[in-house]
């Protein structure tokens, strides 16, 4: 063991060369390349056209937007209403306190190095729901009261989004391990309620929440509008986690089991220790595809009359002072879904990537 | 030590059980007239099993006789239906808080090592320590660096299991569960999954280990093992225990024709 370990050998390829390893190999490959690389430029070349080089982008009025492309001023002047709906001007400071806080909670996440990261993130999924709930609505420490009837556009987005994939998880997880509990009363609770819930569209949900649920509560007990789809989002969410984490469960080895009960570790110890991380971990891209579906699904809410930024660019795309700007309206609204899903989606490959530790079986 | 077998205690009779020691009361596990059934099936028939502190027994048979059936109801990850089981004093029943007491002094080392591969090794062996024994994490880091040094992998320590050899798992796993300072260490066929050259590795961690006075009941077909390290070799076959002498014996001069029979087969390999 005395001589030194040979470094592996570095594997140097120049650009040139992947070129022609990868997209000129062979006359097949060529000529793929030709043909894809031709509706590249005869597809996304308008498109790009249309988005960039021929939008307008400077200006206030309508007719400012001359250019054959898109109308930018629509989005530009109509912001404020897409991400804070009817959220009073002087009182929107607060809504801004949140989305700092949920940056500065989540994009250190996605920096390695970054010292304490691990801190910010049990922040943001712990104080920050527990500052939002004081700030966003007001009433308290002598801020003003902003009713929930007020809130929409990309801020109840991601406040529907937000508490629906917190409260999900927790209440999944309990129901999946109920679902396979010994106790034939706590399995069959949890059977009942995934199945019920889970064979519901959550548009039914929703209809279910703003027109019924009222008639079953009790005088004087009645929530508002937000509260009840909010209950109903995370419960229809928390069915479907619970399966997603039931199929991590079922993959654990019995082995597993076995030598935690061997080491005397109880039923909560075996459970929390051992058999939900390896659990959680396997089923990280489950968990996850739920996650983005949820947060598509919140423009559901639409239907109740709550205006999410999808129904709030709805609402102004038939503002008769802008003509055509639909398409605008729409491509923006999809863009404000991408990067939060994109996002999502790189954090948890990033976690994958980080709890792999290297056991195959 | 601990050889004072009478000639009647050689083959037990299963119909009348003839206890094994004549002072019971140093008796650390004491298994009485004990079955068990999976559904209708009779796994176990009858078993009457004494063993005293510091006391090696190695369990032999052929596939399917119930060797890992009875050894894992005496840690109790399977249940019996009928007779008696008493570890340390406590006898086992449903009373959860009496399984746990024996499971904290009973440590088990498996066929597929078992190792939790979410955690580091020196995680695997603080684990239990820390969350059942409530030791200080300082301590318990302590204690299971001594256990590594003694299965010889602490420069292991902060690796996964994943990323070790068959060999190296299996000793982290033994040293898991030394970490607890069991009374009682169980093995189930704790080399059979192993390639051959790692098989030395364990069973030299397990000589050693006999040799420090632990309790030991070890199911295994090293018979090397069995003749170096057993105070007596027990066979079973069938549910049942057929033949019970110390090593010498068992194998020079076994009594049934069963024990016979199996010997002959193993040892042809
Ligand atoms: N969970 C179970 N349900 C039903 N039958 C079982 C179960 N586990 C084991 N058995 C049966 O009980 C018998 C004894 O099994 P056991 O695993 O104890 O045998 P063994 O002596 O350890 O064999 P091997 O040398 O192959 O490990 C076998 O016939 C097996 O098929
Ligand atoms: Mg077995």
């Amino acid at each position: 063991m005395a001589e030194p370990m040979l470094k592996p050998p570095k594997i140097a390829i120049s650009p040139i060369t992947w070129v022609r390893q990868n997209l000129f190999s062979g006359w097949y490959n060529t000529l793929l390349t030709l043909v894809v690389g031709y509706l590249l430029v005869v597809g996304v070349g308008p498109v790009f056209s249309w988005l960039f080089f021929d939008a307008t982008f400077l200006g206030s009025e309508p007719s400012d937007c001359t250019g054959t492309g898109a109308c930018w001023l629509f989005i530009s002047e109509r912001l404020n209403f897409f991400i804070y709906g009817f959220y009073p001007d002087d009182l929107q400071w607060r809504v801004d306190v949140m989305f700092g806080l949920l940056a500065l909670s989540f994009v250190p996440q996605f920096i390695e190095r970054f010292p304490g990261r691990k801190w910010f993130g049990l922040f943001g999924l712990t104080g920050l729901p527990v500052v939002g709930y004081f700030l966003v609505p007001g009433g308290n420490f002598g801020l003003e009261v902003v009713e929930s009837s007020k809130w929409g556009g990309l801020m109840l987005t991601l406040i529907l989004a937000y508490i629906g994939i917190l409260a999900s998880l927790p209440i999944g997880i309990v129901l999946a391990l109920g679902r396979r509990s010994e106790m034939p009363i706590i399995r069959g609770i949890c059977v009942v309620f995934i199945e019920v819930w889970r064979a519901v569209p959550l548009i039914t949900v929703l209809f279910m929440a703003s027109v019924m649920l009222p008639l079953f509560l009790p005088d004087g007990m009645n929530f508002e509008k937000l509260m009840r789809a909010l209950i109903g989002i995370t419960l229809w969410q928390s069915a479907y986690m619970a399966e997603v984490i039931r199929g991590g469960l079922q993959a654990i080895p019995r082995g597993q089991y076995e030598a935690a009960d061997a080491l005397g570790l109880g039923y909560w110890k075996k459970t929390g220790l051992i058999i939900l991380p390896q659990a959680l971990k396997m089923v990280i891209p489950g968990i996850v595809n739920t996650f983005i579906s949820l947060f598509k699904d919140t423009t559901l809410v639409l239907i109740i009359g709550l205006f999410d930024i999808l129904g709030t660019v709805q609402s102004t795309i038939t503002d008769p002072a802008w003509q055509n700007v639909a398409i605008e309206g729409y491509v923006f609204v999809a863009f404000c879904f991408w990067v939060f899903c994109f996002g999502i989606s790189r954090y948890s490959q990033n976690l994958e990537r980080k709890l792999d530790t290297g056991h195959r079986t | 030590m601990g050889i004072t077998m009478t000639e009647q205690t050689r083959t037990t009779d299963s119909l009348n059980p003839v206890p094994s020691q004549k002072d019971d009361s140093a008796a650390i596990i004491r298994v009485e007239g004990m079955n068990k059934w999976y559904g209708d099936f009779h796994v176990l028939r009858n078993l009457n099993l004494n063993v005293r502190h510091g006391e090696r027994i190695v369990i032999c048979g052929p596939s399917g006789s119930g060797k890992s059936t009875f050894i894992r109801c005496i840690n109790r990850l399977e249940e019996h239906q009928q007779g008696k089981i008493i570890v340390d004093n406590i006898e086992l029943t449903d009373d959860i808080r009496h399984i746990d007491t024996v499971r904290r002094e009973v440590g088990m080392v498996f066929q597929h090592f078992n190792l939790f591969p979410h955690l580091t090794v020196l995680e695997n062996c603080c684990l239990s320590p820390i969350w059942v024994r409530k030791l200080p994490r300082k301590e318990a880091e302590a204690t299971a660096m001594e256990y590594l040094e003694r299965v010889r992998i602490p420069e292991q320590a902060s690796k996964f299991p994943g990323q070790l050899s068959g060999g190296q798992q299996q000793r982290v796993a033994i040293a898991r569960a030394l970490c607890m300072k069991p009374k009682i260490m169980l093995f189930d066929e704790p080399t059979s999954a192993l390639d051959p050259e790692m098989i030395k590795e364990v069973l030299d961690v397990m000589i050693e280990l006999a040799g420090s006075g632990m309790t030991m009941i070890c199911v295994t077909h090293e018979m090397g093992f069995a003749k170096t390290v057993a105070d007596r070799v027990i066979f079973m076959d069938g549910g049942e225990i057929v033949e019970e002498a110390p090593p010498h014996e068992f194998f020079t001069n076994p009594q049934e024709p069963r024990t016979r029979k199996f010997l002959e087969q193993i040892l042809q390999h």
